[in-house]
């Protein structure tokens, strides 16, 4: 496969043709913040975290959807993206109830972790406070619609990784959500295999294992990176 | 001069303030650099004029609290929301979720349909506050300067954001010192 050259923050990097430029800068060690990407699963670009500058482009693009090209330059720390990865968590939390102090996430939330690395001290957004339930029909599992950012990891690791195709997105703008089967009770799925992997890929609070509190649901994502591994590349190995 | 801080108490637990005491050993550096106008553990009962520095927990719930703040704005140079419920309104919020018409249903459901004994919303003009339709965090009542988020903030991010404004450099906290919750 042909690589490609281009620079990341000045610095000259090969990619693969075909990469984006989230891979390349993961294999360069550059670090750019992201939510809704999972390793494992194909990107979607919901969450608009990973914008990053690209000479020639008026527009900020997102580093998980954009492939890398020859001679492309990529910035991706500026004012201008500072300002608009700040805006984005504010949205994000104005948008749900995110309820840090009591929520089964607490400590372990990628959100959460985000918004401080990004130096959110408060949201200047008017929180909308929107009424959502908790669906706790599940024996195993629970969805608290509270503290969903609709990255739609659940929804592609439930499809494309189990193959069940439980999870869906449904409704339009502030009122979408994420449902089971055609937008029943959890409990009452036949298509749900209960094997946990949506529980696993959750980067908030909305998806739990029921019987966890405050501060207590930690995810190991290993797991998912390690069926994947296994599939793709018929090793039955961590990454580690 | 010793710097004239005010400490303020609306809607919260008052687990901030418990945090505030758990500076230790560092509020006796305080009690040499500050003078402490205003707060729930000294009895003052007005908020005074010229405070150099305020800092308030709780959320902005009732029409007390609303007052209390706008009266805080006159009289202060610098306001500092003090934890998770100034800051985002946190748990005391969670009954805007209901909608408008909140304010009716969870007195309802708190002392009529929950209450054991003698059932009554308790109702008396001048005394009991009346709740806000919404509650908000602070810095959508009134301007502040400084966030000091966490629930509670723990005493070393506390004491980092106060040694920084007694230092007379520009307060900043940085990665997990904003950590909510």
């Amino acid at each position: 496969m042909a690589a490609k050259t281009l620079t990341i923050d000045g610095k000259p990097i090969t990619a693969e043709e075909g990469a984006t430029v989230l891979q390349a800068a993961d294999e360069a060690g550059i670090k750019i913040p992201t939510l809704c990407h999972l390793d494992g699963v194909y990107d979607v670009g919901a969450c608009r975290l990973c914008l990053v500058e690209v000479t020639g482009v008026a527009k900020l693009l997102p580093a998980c959807t954009t492939r890398v090209a020859e001679g492309m330059e990529v910035k991706t720390d500026s004012e201008r993206l500072r300002k608009y990865r700040r805006i984005t968590l504010e949205l994000l939390f104005a948008e749900r109830n995110h309820v840090c102090a009591v929520c089964v996430a607490n400590g372990h939330c990628e959100l959460q972790t985000l918004a401080y690395s990004q130096g959110m001290d408060h949201v200047r957004y008017e929180y909308l406070f929107p009424k959502w339930g908790v669906d706790t029909t599940h024996r195993l599992f629970g969805m608290d619609h509270n503290r969903c950012v609709l990255c739609t990891r659940c929804v592609r690791v439930c499809w494309h990784v189990e193959g069940a195709g439980t999870k869906n997105v449904a409704g339009r703008g502030t009122r979408s959500h994420i449902i089971t089967d055609l937008a029943m009770p959890w409990g009452e799925s036949d298509s749900c295999t209960q094997c946990g992997k949506c529980v696993q890929a959750c980067p908030t609070g909305a998806l739990f294992h029921k019987g966890s509190t405050t501060g207590e649901m930690e995810r190991d994502r290993g797991k998912l990176e390690f069926i994947v591994t296994a599939r793709e590349k018929k090793q039955w190995v961590t990454a580690d | 001069m010793k710097v004239r801080l005010a400490t303020v108490w609306l809607g919260g637990c008052s687990g901030c303030h418990m945090s505030f005491l758990d500076l230790d050993e560092f509020l006796i550096d305080l009690v040499d650099a500050v003078e402490i106008v205003y707060s729930p553990v000294v009895d003052v009962k007005e908020y005074p004029e010229n405070v150099d520095v305020c800092l308030i927990e709780g959320a902005v719930c009732n029409e007390d609290n609303l007052e209390l703040l706008h009266k805080i704005r006159q009289r202060t140079k610098v306001i500092v929301s003090f934890g998770d419920c100034a800051v985002t309104a946190n748990v005391p919020a969670i009954r805007n979720q209901l909608g408008l018409g909140n304010r009716e249903s969870v007195l309802q459901h708190a002392y009529i349909t929950n209450a054991q004994d003698n059932p009554s919303v308790p109702k008396a003009d001048g005394i009991v506050p009346q709740l806000l339709e919404r509650v908000m965090p602070v810095h959508e009542a009134v301007h502040v300067e400084y966030f000091l988020p966490g629930c509670p903030p723990p005493a070393a991010r506390i004491k980092a954001l106060v040694g920084q404004m007694l230092s007379g450099v520009e307060p900043k906290l940085e990665g997990t010192q904003l950590k909510f919750g």
